[in-house]
């Protein structure tokens, strides 16, 4: 039958086909005018019958800061699978703004709706230069036949040197990404979601390996994009948690067990039982 | 300094061998034609034909490297385009033979007429002009590669199980070419060609034509690849390469571009195909078998993949040593080639090339 | 009938007891058979001295006289007579069974069965027969086979008479199934009786002959029918009833013929399984494709042979000596490519599989220096041949049979090594989470060099029943390892189960492809159809899941 659905898919009346829609930018499809920039509704996700989630429920409104707070196995590296692609769900559905489902697109077109994900671990193209893996992460025309004859403007020349600057690796620029330090590994990583210019972060713990002062300027980088941009961070480090939080979210096998500010979520009794208890 | 500098500076090998290849493609035709036998200096036409077939085993080998040591796609089916571009170069020239064949038959090759067909079958058409098959040169390998990169790579198959299938594609292309009714002559294959363009095979001014155009292909092609890996597509299939993942979380269709790099070798591989078949002589499906495939790749890996140069001097020298070896000690040469895969891939990761810019680098 | 048959009839029907009753009657039977022999001894070498005589009316008496006499003896010399290999020494008139050897005749005595040395011809002189003597000569071996105690005897007899009836043969069958008890002798009689009477009967005779014949898949009976559609002046039902039993036939012989196909296709995919398998485990635990697994293989069917010319007289003893064998020595060769190779290349599986290719060239190679650049004939033990006559269109070989048997077993020993051992355990710990089993304490490289062995001396096994199927050479495992793959990804990597399926289901579906496209085209289109399976399934049929399973 899905085929027959298809076919009537493809012949509505009252539709334009995709190749004959002008290209837009995201700005131009992403509706956030309800609020939330992210919808996650009923998101089931199981293996061989472990359910890493469970029936999850959450939105990210445009604009915020979130954390995401739970022990190893709570689900949330998979949650940030989902939204990106790399995992479907069994069922549930997953908006970004009001009209874009992202459970019909594959990884890249996720990412070039401007979602931008940082992995748990650093994953950075060792055998390029700095200067590559941002260059490589630039928000642009990503087609095939395009990159081949891309050069670099002087404006993105310009934007390169900037975050350079912001993540600290001026003087590696030319260096090889692989022999970076763990700490500048993920910096890099910043800097290429930073590139990428995106208008939802996915941070997954950003300081893992970062000295005390490198947390602190992390948090405050993180601090400065939301507004602008819509941030959602996985991080267990509890301080850096309470600077950087507003709204913190706690999951629990699968499914959100506590929601609030940092206070309420480290009263709540649930929350002391399964994660803060000890 | 800029990235192009940068790059350029690190190439200086490849531009000595471009020059070698440029040099040996004036002097080496030269050399068999102007100069008189009896002087030393005087290249065999035997030595311009086997030359002429290293150099297009280097342009194969160089389309094995674009995809393998920049891309991590190890293709161990790369000798099927190989024998697409001969077979399709094949059909063409035995066309060309007309009426002069053992039969006399002006329409139909030898073997057809031993099997009594009595027509031409219908993908034999055209190629009795050679713009058709030069055409058909690169559109069959790499329609072929299209279609299978497209199914391939849109489901992510890859490391060993691409490796596998890529092999499984060019045994199941022996297999079928090995029967009669495919029409392409079966186990012996196309051969007895007469002519090329007019110009008589056994003549030595067409071999060290011949001669000449593989190696002014093989430069061109070098520097097609050359301009493609440093362009930032190049630097994507790179990132490719180290975590596909990562790439594509950047927004590139990884597959895309998998697939255009992919066509493109196959395209490299067919051409080299189609210069090799008339400086041999003969193509049969013994050039499909999944051990010519493998064995090519032997040559990037020790010449040094991700190297372009390195690819052209692996293929170079290692049958360079198969000839020298199968003319004094022919048992040894499969020892021998057992050995370079587990010597290269244990302690030679970089290959040859690795080995020399290690050494600069510790002087 | 006197005392003798009626104890060969006995003896008959207790084939049926158990073995223990056998031994006693066997005993017995023996014992009376040797008196009787004794006592009858100089009667019976008259008789057969009287054959030397040149009138063929006393040869004739003479047959007769054997025939009558009820002697096992009996029919080794009627047919000698009859295949002309009778003959007497000219020296002493004795008369001789001679079997002719390097132009040389090997002779037998005929009554003590001595063995009495070779002559050259002129030293002997052949007992002729004429024609008479001869339809004579064939109709008392027929019968005495029919009355004889053995009853696959009196079946092979029977099967040989159907359709060739005269008259007298017929009221003599009619007249022997009265007394017949074996089932399948009696069914082979009431064919005969019908074939004749579908020739030579009235309407209704023939009507129901046919009945009678209908579902029967002898050659004889179906040539029989087509022959009687051919006429003319066939009556209308005679012929409807004919079509009809022909149609059955026919629906008869399909279905034997998807049995059989799936039979080979299951030979075909116990065979993909053995080879397979271990590769299924190297390749599930440890992540990289030994591309001399097929090597392995080959190395387990040259260890075949080589005990095989070790212990040149005990063909049907050597081939068990040689499954554990095969094991030991491909294990050693696979606990070597891995210690040496695999190990330093952990976490690089194309480097792995290239390396791993090396060495299938050398191992290739290094037969073809130690041994021979030839195949080498391994022999199949006697009760590895002959077959399963399941029935007259249907027969199952015996060395197919095995393998299958043999192929199952070896699985389920895989099983219980996997779920049972605690180097199952460990395997397992390790194919799901190296680290994590790493931080158990599970010494992962002993597991590797363990399972690796284990593999490798499953292929070596593999190689013992190739061995008995297909040509030893030192080629012969490079087919077998794109096959195995193909398997391996068929059916989802580590997953036995999977293994099993993907083995037997591309077998089966191997064979059943052939007869429409001939079999190489049916081996291109199996891989093609892989090809295409994993565009659509890239973990297999039955795929290992979670978070672990897609980096």
């Amino acid at each position: 039958m899905s085929g027959l659905d298809k076919m009537r898919e493809t012949f509505r009346r009252d539709q334009v086909w995709n190749f004959l829609m002008p290209r837009y930018t995201y700005e131009d499809v992403l509706d956030t005018s309800k609020g939330p920039i992210l919808y996650l509704e009923d998101v089931t996700v199981s293996f061989d019958g472990f359910r890493a989630l469970d029936d999850l429920t959450l939105y990210i409104n445009d604009g915020e800061l979130r954390c995401i707070i739970g022990a190893n196995g709570a689900g949330k590296t998979t949650m940030m699978d989902v939204i990106t692609g790399k995992t479907r769900p069994d069922h549930g559905s997953v908006f970004y703004g009001q009209r874009i489902d992202l459970l019909r697109l594959s990884e890249p077109e996720i990412a070039a709706l401007g979602i931008g994900r940082k992995f748990q671990k650093p994953t950075v193209f060792e055998q390029h230069d700095v200067l590559v893996n941002l260059e490589l992460s630039m928000r642009m025309d990503k087609r095939v036949w395009t990159t081949l004859s891309a050069r670099l403007s002087g404006e993105q020349r310009d934007r390169i040197d900037e975050v350079l600057e912001i993540i600290g690796l001026k003087n590696e620029a030319y260096k090889r990404a692989g022999l970076l330090s763990h700490g500048q590994k993920q910096w890099l990583e910043i800097g290429m979601l930073l590139m990428q210019d995106p208008r939802l972060l996915l941070v997954d713990e950003p300081v893992a390996g970062m000295t005390g002062h490198e947390t602190e300027r992390t948090a405050e980088l993180l601090t400065s994009l939301a507004g602008q941009h819509s941030v959602v961070v996985v991080e267990h480090d509890m301080e850096f948690v309470r600077s950087i939080a507003r709204t913190v979210t706690v999951l629990h096998q699968g499914s959100v067990l506590a929601q609030g500010d940092m206070d309420t979520v480290q009263n709540d009794p649930r929350v002391r039982e399964v994660y803060l208890g000890d | 300094m800029s990235y192009l500098q940068q790059y350029f500076q690190s190439d200086r090998a490849g531009n000595s061998m471009l020059g070698a290849l440029l040099a040996i493609a004036i002097l080496v035709p030269i050399l068999n034609l102007a100069v008189p036998e009896s002087s030393v200096f005087h290249v065999s036409t035997y030595t311009v034909t086997l030359i002429g077939k290293y150099l297009t085993y280097a342009l194969l080998a160089l389309a094995v490297d674009l995809i393998w040591g920049y891309c991590g796609i190890l293709s161990l089916g790369h000798g099927a385009f190989f024998a697409l571009g001969g077979y399709v170069m094949g059909m063409y020239l035995m066309r060309q033979i007309g009426d002069r064949g053992v039969y006399g038959n002006p329409e139909l090759p030898d073997f057809m007429v031993f099997l009594n067909w009595q027509e031409l079958p219908w993908y034999w058409y055209g190629f009795d002009m050679f713009w058709f098959a030069a055409l058909m040169v690169i559109l069959v390998p790499g329609l072929l590669a299209f279609v299978f990169g497209w199914l391939a790579f849109r489901s992510r198959v890859t490391g060993v199980y691409l490796s596998i299938i890529t092999q499984a594609l060019t045994y199941a292309l022996m297999l079928a070419f090995f029967r009669n009714e495919m029409g392409f002559g079966g186990n012996n294959g196309l051969t007895d060609f007469k002519d090329i363009l007019g110009y008589s095979l056994q003549s030595d001014y067409t071999r060290a034509g011949l001669f000449a155009a593989s190696a002014l292909i093989l430069v061109l092609a070098y520097l097609l690849c050359r301009n493609i890996v440093n362009s930032k597509l190049g630097r994507v299939v790179v990132a490719v390469r180290d975590s596909e993942d990562r790439t594509r979380f950047l927004g590139y269709r990884v597959e895309y571009y998998k697939l255009w790099l992919f066509v493109l070798s196959a395209v490299l591989a067919g051409i080299a195909g189609a210069l090799y078949v008339p400086q041999v002589g003969i193509i049969n499906p013994g050039e499909f078998s999944p051990l010519n495939s493998i064995e090519l790749v032997i040559w990037v890996a020790i010449g040094g993949r991700g190297t372009l140069y390195g690819a052209i001097a692996g293929a170079i020298l290692v049958n360079l040593s198969k000839t020298w070896f199968t003319g004094v000690l022919p048992e040894g040469w499969i020892f021998a080639l057992g050995a370079m895969f587990v010597v290269v891939t244990l302690y030679l990761p970089r290959g040859l090339a690795g080995l020399i810019t290690r050494k600069q680098a510790q002087t | 009938m006197d005392h003798c048959s009626a104890v060969q009839k006995t003896f008959s029907r207790i084939r049926y007891g158990s073995r223990l009753l056998l031994l006693l009657f066997g005993l017995v039977v023996a014992w009376t058979n040797a008196n009787s022999v004794m006592a009858e001894t100089t009667g019976f070498e008259q008789i057969v001295q009287s054959l030397t005589t040149s009138k063929f009316r006393d040869k004739e008496k003479a047959v007769r006289e054997l025939a009558a006499v009820q002697d096992k003896r009996t029919m080794p010399v009627l047919q000698a007579l009859l295949d002309a290999r009778l003959y007497y020494r000219k020296a002493d008139k004795r008369v001789v069974i001679v079997e002719r050897v390097d132009g040389q005749f090997r002779m037998t005595d005929p009554v003590t069965a001595e063995e009495l040395g070779t002559v050259p011809k002129r030293k002997i002189k052949k007992i002729g027969i004429n024609n008479k003597l001869r339809k004579l000569l064939k109709s008392k071996l027929a019968s005495l086979s029919l009355e004889g105690p053995d009853p696959s005897v009196r079946l092979s007899a029977i099967e040989q008479m159907q359709g060739q009836l005269d008259e007298s043969q017929y009221l003599y069958i009619k007249k022997l199934l009265e007394q017949e008890r074996d089932d399948d002798v009696r069914s082979a009689m009431v064919a005969a009786l019908a074939l004749y009477e579908l020739d030579n009967g009235s309407a209704d005779q023939r009507i129901k002959a046919i009945e009678v014949l209908s579902g029967n898949l002898a050659q004889v009976v179906s040539n029989r029918l087509q022959a009687l559609l051919e006429q003319d002046d066939l009556e209308k039902e005679v012929r409807k009833a004919a079509i009809k039993a022909l149609d059955r036939i026919n629906e008869r012989l399909k279905i034997n013929s998807i049995i059989e196909t799936t039979f080979f296709g299951l030979s075909l995919g116990s065979v993909l399984l053995l080879a397979a398998i271990g590769l299924a485990i190297t390749f599930g635990v440890m992540g990289v494709i030994n591309m001399a697994h097929g090597e392995l293989i080959m190395i387990g069917a040259y260890t075949t042979y080589l005990v095989q010319s070790v212990m040149p007289n005990y063909t049907d003893l050597s081939l068990l000596v040689a499954i554990p064998a095969a094991f030991l020595v491909s294990a050693i060769f696979g606990i070597l490519i891995e210690r040496f190779i695999i190990r330093h290349l952990y976490g690089r599986p194309l480097e792995t599989l290239l390396a791993t290719f090396g060495v299938s060239l050398i191992l290739q190679q290094l037969v073809r220096t130690v041994v021979s650049a030839q195949n080498v004939a391994v022999s199949n033990p006697s009760w590895m041949s002959g077959s399963i006559q399941i029935n007259a269109a249907l027969s199952l070989t015996y060395n197919r049979l095995f393998i299958f048997i043999f192929a199952m077993i070896v699985f389920v020993a895989l099983l219980l090594i996997l779920k049972k051992t605690a180097l199952g355990l460990q395997v397992r710990a390790v194919s799901q989470n190296r680290s994590m089993a790493k931080a158990m304490g599970i010494r992962s490289d002993w597991v590797d060099a363990m399972t690796f062995g284990l593999g490798s001396g499953v292929a070596g096994i593999a190689g013992v029943a190739l061995s008995q199927l297909t040509n030893v050479g030192p080629n012969m495992g490079q087919s077998y390892i794109i096959d195995s793959f193909m398997v391996v990804v068929f059916g989802g990597v580590g997953n036995l189960w999977g293994t099993f399926v993907g083995a037997l289901s591309l077998g089966v579906a191997n064979k059943f492809i052939e007869p429409f496209s001939g079999a190489v085209l049916a081996k291109i289109l199996v891989l093609v159809f892989i090809i295409m399976f994993i565009q659509k399934y890239p973990r297999g049929l039955f795929p290992q899941k979670g978070r672990s399973a897609e980096n």
